[in-house]
């Protein structure tokens, strides 16, 4: 289990390396970093100490090890469209972004799991066929579209819900949420839900078949014949049995949340991480598009190296399997 | 005449084949099909079927603006689908972004499936450290979603371009950007149906009457390992197309100036507050129906092909 566990953390120390050394790459060499910072009337020959100061003259070794220790010093450099360091933009927007993936991988967990149970347990019935065309509109409806529908139908013609923003912000340290008010509560239902949708049609996708799968299976059939009651073998032993690729699966789609939530943010002028992103790129402000990229980077290395563990927690086999094999 | 009688041949194959009977058999592929095709058709026709040129400015009147669709009041025949704010015709704009969106979908495909193929053909067969690194690049790639690989090789690629030649080549820029994000499932299955191929007799045969490896690659596997490829390319293509009109929504595609679908729509939200909902909501019902047509011809390919389910 260390042994996993040691392995594992290598294998995301090197994923990490590559991903700050494409970073670092964009930095250094799209675009010159000193003719961003200085204005027109610069000389070349302060052009020249600038260069010297900060360093763009040394081995390109040397100035890689500098990038990777200023980032994990949590210095990014400074934005060129705002004029601000990046860090500061990624804190003030890091929550906005992180309390709508988590809404609405919650959201997705808790309607798509049943959902999925549902129609695995009665694919027969109308309730299960009116859920297989929910899903199959979900995966070939596009994020966005399902976000304009929405803004349509419940914040123009409806007008029940804001169609833009996070409503009222209350201030925790530097953690700004807008979980504890009312118009904070309602501006995210829409985008909550937009940003879910995918993540839910996967989920119920993937229960429903497990559940399936595993029901056709002997010790369900003898579970039966031991006059459990019904509910005691859906849950306690079916349901329980499609919990792992369910837990994989629904790990590793957090982080494509977060890199999701770009477009959501967009529809819906959300101010998280996605939209100083977007804007980023189309401004070509090189610093955020490389924090970002390594931001992200992390989020997912974090969670697959969770998910490797909890796997090997939650399957008993896994972990048997090992001992044989060491023993 | 020869060929003539093979052609025959071959057709008389097809449509005996089960490939046929089971496209036959599923009613929503046979329209997913023809749903498909007419987008096809539209795409390629419309200079000549579009009811008006929506983006030569000397046709267009301010007069028309923002005219309802034809069943309306205020509609009239000759817009069919409404005006946008500029007066331009819904449905010639549909017709023209449809164009641009099934281009670069099918460019990106194509060009994702060529380095896919390619590098699972290279990896599979010759095996051993390039194996290890194409695998380990292509592990690296899929850990992240591929519309933030793409977005970010836009990024940089207009970062390097000149200012004045960005609206010329955005297409390509998008081109690239896409098919650069999406070759790794091509390149894993593609591996994969190689390494199985790659032990079997004709392969030896062709190792002993000493043919090169390039055209053992080439010439000899892969139209062995197509039928995956194939489902993997038509899902691509649903993919794609999708990638390309989010893009375009997010403001990192195609200008409004030649619009795609997925432009089309980002234009059209900000009528949405003024009620006019019909410009963003027919080109988001086009897009919608054709991704979901394209994916459904896969879904069923997938079934098709699958020698475990015939």
């Amino acid at each position: 289990m260390i042994a996993l566990i040691i392995r594992r953390i290598f294998q995301s120390f090197i994923v990490m390396l590559t991903v700050a050394l494409v970073a670092f790459t964009l930095f250094r060499y799209v675009g010159d970093p000193v003719s961003q910072m200085v204005g027109q009337e610069t000389s070349i020959a302060d052009m020249e100490r600038m260069r010297e100061e900060l360093g763009l003259n040394d081995p390109v070794i040397v100035q890689f090890a500098r990038f990777a220790w200023n980032t994990l010093q949590g210095k990014f450099g400074i934005s060129y469209r705002l004029g601000r360091p990046v860090n500061e933009l990624f804190v003030e927007r890091l929550p906005a972004t992180l309390e709508l993936s988590l809404i609405a991988a919650l959201f997705s967990i808790v309607v798509g799991i049943p959902m999925g149970v549902y129609t695995g347990l009665y694919p027969d019935r109308v309730l299960s066929k009116v859920f297989q065309a929910i899903s199959l509109i979900g995966i070939s409806l596009p994020t966005f579209l399902i976000g304009i529908l929405l803004i349509l139908y419940f914040g123009v013609i409806l007008g029940w819900l804001p169609t833009f923003g996070r409503g009222e912000v209350v201030q925790l340290g530097w953690w700004s949420t807008g979980l504890l008010t009312v118009s904070g509560l309602k501006a995210i239902i829409m985008p909550a839900f937009t940003l879910g949708m995918f993540q839910l049609t996967l989920i119920m996708r993937l229960v429903r078949s497990e559940m399936m799968e595993v029901l056709r299976t002997d010790y369900i059939k003898f579970a039966r014949a031991r006059g459990l009651t019904n509910r005691a073998v859906n849950f306690g032993h079916a349901l329980k049995n499609t919990l792992v690729p369910v837990i994989t699966i629904t790990g590793l789609q957090i982080g494509s949340i977060i890199a999701f939530a770009i477009i959501t943010e967009t529809v819906f002028q959300w101010p998280g991480m996605g939209l100083l992103f977007l804007q980023a790129i189309q401004f070509a402000d090189i610093p955020v598009m490389s924090t970002y990229l390594i931001l992200i980077a992390f989020f997912f290395v974090v969670i697959n190296l969770i998910v490797d563990i909890l796997y090997h927690v939650v399957d008993p086999r896994l972990r048997f399997d090992k001992a044989v094999a060491a023993g | 005449m020869k060929s003539v009688v093979r052609i025959q041949n071959s057709l008389h194959r097809f449509f005996d084949g089960d490939i046929w009977y089971s496209f036959k058999k599923s009613k929503v592929t046979i329209i997913a099909a023809c749903v498909t095709a007419v987008f096809m058709l539209a795409a390629i026709a419309a200079p000549l079927i579009a009811p008006h040129t929506p983006f030569d400015p000397a046709t267009l009147d301010l007069m028309d603006a923002s005219t309802p669709p034809a069943w309306y009041e205020d509609g009239t025949a000759k817009f069919l689908l409404g005006t946008d704010d500029q007066g331009r015709d819904i449905f010639s704009t549909i017709l023209y972004g449809s164009r641009i969106s099934i281009f670069v979908g099918f460019a990106s495909m194509v060009l994702a499936m060529t380095i896919g193929i390619t590098l699972g053909l290279i990896s599979g067969y010759i095996g051993g450290a390039v194996e290890a690194v194409i695998m380990r690049i292509a592990d690296v790639q899929i850990s992240f979603p591929a519309i933030l690989t793409a977005m970010l090789i836009y990024g940089v690629a207009f970062s390097l371009l000149p200012n004045e030649r960005h609206e010329d080549l955005v297409v390509w820029v998008l081109v690239l950007a896409i098919g650069l994000s999406n070759w790794v499932n091509f390149a894993r299955t593609v591996r994969g149906s190689t390494l199985v191929e790659k032990n079997k007799e004709y392969v030896q045969a062709a190792r002993v009457i000493g043919r090169r490896p390039t055209t053992i690659m080439f010439r000899h596997i892969l139209p062995n390992v197509m039928g995956p490829v194939l489902v993997i390319a038509t899902i691509g293509l649903a993919i794609a197309i999708l990638t390309e009109a989010t893009l375009s929504f997010l403001g990192v595609g195609v200008p409004p100036t030649k619009p795609s679908l997925g432009t089309l729509i980002r234009i059209g939200q900000d009528f949405l507050f003024a009620g006019e909902w019909w410009i963003v909501i027919f080109p988001g019902i086009a897009l919608a129906s054709l991704v979901l047509a394209v994916n459904l011809l896969g879904d069923w390919m997938r079934d098709a092909l699958n020698p475990k389910l015939r």
